[in-house]
């Protein structure tokens, strides 16, 4: 490998002019460094500026400022059919008016390979997606996730050092959709190349990626594993977007090097012993956050350390989970209970309007700041 | 019977078909009959229709005859051979260079942003408001002697002191193929441009995604995808070419004479109906035909659909 960093996106931005003739960064100062092999993902709403990322990678927009680099190279203006980063388009972009072979073929054909090597590799191709025998068919003849799949060929058969995949599995229905996933991460595993994905599902970046860079308003938020971002989120956004977070509103009382007191006025009482982040000062602003599935929620007061007194004022029974709302002092909580024995036995669940203790551990909670 | 026709979806159909059947029977099959019927028939002297059957009239398009001039006992003359023969070439000719001019102007127009894309398919259709005759009359005004193109190329000729008689262009086949292409530019370049803008931009980025350029873009994906468009408006172009009058009337004076000014001076010129019937039926077998064989390669510029 020439470069150890198979795409590198070096303080880009991308600026487009609304339609009301105002400027506006889609992408604003991203920085991002994409390892080779690695399965890399953009995770954020839309317009956050993830497919406008992706798209200057392809070749597709030219940043306005910055640099992308792949292998090392800078771009510039390189066109798209120059580059060696092939697209997995989100509407599939299939060619209608040719066959399943004839699609494969064709970037094949563009590099002027030989019939003989496009046959033999064609094939391995629609092989390794599972569409063996397909290959007379056109695209209007297979199913959404066949097509999918012959999108998948069509891009990996060129041997690309890196594959875009723009939410490729955007239209395939829940079931399909988890399959896909898994296979997906089997074949970038297998290939050993990098994939960079883009997608607004975060349960999707947090199944497949080594990494994850979550983004908002055209800027990176957070950059890390799975892990990381789901237990360490960097900030207030990061840790509402990615699962789900109670954020209690407090102010720090004390704070030494590793535990900081937090009290929080809704509730009226003290939170001890909080884990300290970076730069946050006495008597700072602050959100204490903590996951649903993190709080404790118990019939009986244990113990004494982050324990509140608590109404039940609603329960959703999901299947695998219930999500039970809480109040506190007006202070409203979520959490997220297993079902790990039958609803249908009653002593299983909480019921509206029962007292219960809440406890918030503080290996579990975060401090964010405000800001 | 409400209660029948609410649930009955073929009664239904029938019933939506059924102005246009009337309408369709009324004034194209019977007429159509009526035609095939007077074809057969014989002109009196005083321009009525003997009803009889003869081939008379279809031996004579053909250009055989048995009253040879020079005592020969059969000869051929070519003069309807011929006229059909120059309709045909030129409604190929036509159709050639309206694909030729209009597949430019209809791609620039696909690709251009959203918003002025309507102004140039208003500038397209706005000629379309004048009537077909006054915008053949235009042509003449600027294709004859003393027109807007002689008088221009003259005044640029006399600035560069190069002696210039002015062309003559009015009246000759050349005239006939503009005007026939300017008439017939519009139904060209709408149906083409359809199917165009429908071509999804992200087909583009990913032709050019796996390493095609723009010339084996267009070739190997845009034109391929925009046929439908090229063949719709080659039937709607070449069969009226085929068929009309006026412009080789207006354009052509009495050279140019195509099936379309044949017929109709059999009718109303030469009073013989008959002999005008047989060849407005001889041209409408020859237009099926050669629609039907280029249907039959391309499609009626249906969807391309799954084979």
């Amino acid at each position: 490998m020439i470069s150890e960093f198979a795409v590198e996106m070096r303080d880009v931005v991308k600026r487009f002019i609304t339609p009301e003739g105002n400027e506006m960064a889609a992408v604003d100062h991203v920085t991002m460094k994409i390892k080779n092999g690695e399965f890399f993902s953009m995770l954020g709403s839309s317009g956050c500026g993830k497919t406008t990322s992706l798209r200057m990678i392809a070749g597709f927009e030219w940043p306005t400022e910055g640099e992308v680099f792949i292998e090392g190279k800078p771009m510039g203006h390189t066109p798209p059919f120059q580059r060696k980063v092939n697209t997995v388009f989100q509407s599939y972009a299939l060619f209608q008016h040719m066959t399943i072979y004839q699609n494969v073929a064709f970037g094949l054909e563009m590099e002027g390979a030989k019939e003989e090597e496009i046959k033999k590799r064609v094939g391995r191709a629609l092989d390794m997606v599972q569409l063996t025998g397909m290959d007379r068919r056109k695209p209007k003849q297979l199913s959404g996730g066949q097509q999918q799949r012959v999108a998948l060929a069509r891009a990996l058969v060129k041997t690309p050092d890196v594959l875009l995949l723009d939410e490729p599995l955007g239209a395939l229905d829940l079931k399909l959709r988890k399959e896909m996933q898994l296979e997906l991460k089997a074949l970038q595993q297998q290939l050993g190349i990098t994939f960079i994905y883009v997608t607004h599902d975060q349960e999707e970046a947090l199944t497949m990626s080594d990494r994850i860079a979550v983004m908002s308003k055209g800027k990176v938020q957070q950059m890390g594993s799975p892990v990381e971002v789901y237990e360490r989120p960097a900030n207030k956004f990061v840790a509402d977007f990615i699962g789900e977070s109670n954020f209690l509103e407090g102010k720090i009382r004390t704070i030494s090097k590793d535990e900081a007191t937090v009290f929080i006025p809704g509730l009226n009482a003290e939170l001890t012993g909080m884990p300290v982040s970076d730069g946050l000062v006495k008597g700072e602003e602050v959100y204490v956050s903590i996951r649903p599935e993190k709080v404790r929620i118990t019939e009986k007061n244990a113990i004494n350390q982050n324990i509140f007194h608590a109404k039940v004022t609603n329960t959703v029974y999901i299947g695998a989970d219930t999500h039970i709302y809480v109040e506190a002092h007006g202070v409203k909580l979520k959490v997220l209970e297993q079902n790990r024995i039958s609803r249908l036995d009653p002593k299983s669940f909480y019921s509206v309007g029962q007292e219960v203790w809440l406890m918030l551990m503080p290996e579990n909670t975060l401090l964010l700041k405000k800001d | 019977m409400l209660q029948r026709l609410r649930e009955s979806k073929s009664a239904q159909g029938t019933l939506l078909a059924l102005p246009t059947t009337v309408w369709l029977f009324v004034l194209l099959i019977i007429p159509l009959i009526l035609t095939l019927i007077v074809s057969f028939g014989k002109r009196s002297p005083d321009g009525d229709v003997i009803y009889t059957f003869t081939l008379d009239n279809y031996i004579r398009l053909s250009g055989y005859s048995t009253d040879c001039p020079d005592g020969q006992t059969a000869c051929f003359d070519p003069l309807y051979v011929g006229i059909l023969g120059r309709s045909m070439s030129l409604a190929f000719n036509t159709t050639f260079f309206v694909i030729t001019l209009a597949y430019p102007l209809a791609y620039f127009i696909a690709r251009a942003h959203p918003k002025q894309r309507n102004m140039y398919l208003f500038m397209v259709l706005i000629p379309l408001w004048t009537n077909f005759v006054i915008r053949v009359y235009a042509w003449m005004m600027l294709l004859r002697k003393e027109g807007a193109i002689n008088i221009i190329i003259g005044w640029v000729m006399n600035l560069l002191n190069i002696p210039f008689t002015p062309l003559e262009m009015l009246y000759t086949p050349g005239a006939v193929l503009v005007g026939m292409v300017y008439e017939f530019l519009p139904f060209m370049i709408l149906p083409i441009y359809t199917s165009l803008e429908k071509i999804d931009n992200s087909l583009y980025e990913a032709a050019a995604d796996l390493g095609a350029n723009a010339v084996k873009t267009f070739l190997r994906v845009t034109l391929p995808l925009s046929m439908p468009g090229v063949v719709a408006g080659t039937i709607l172009v070449f069969i009226p070419v085929m068929g009309t009058f006026i412009v080789s009337d207006i354009l052509g004076g009495r050279q140019v004479i195509l099936v379309g000014n044949l017929i109709q001076r059999q009718f109303l010129d030469a009073r013989d109906p008959t002999f005008g019937s047989a060849a407005s039926l001889i041209l409408m077998v020859l237009t099926l035909i050669v629609t039907y064989f280029y249907t039959r390669k391309f499609g009626f510029g249906e969807e391309i659909v799954a084979a």
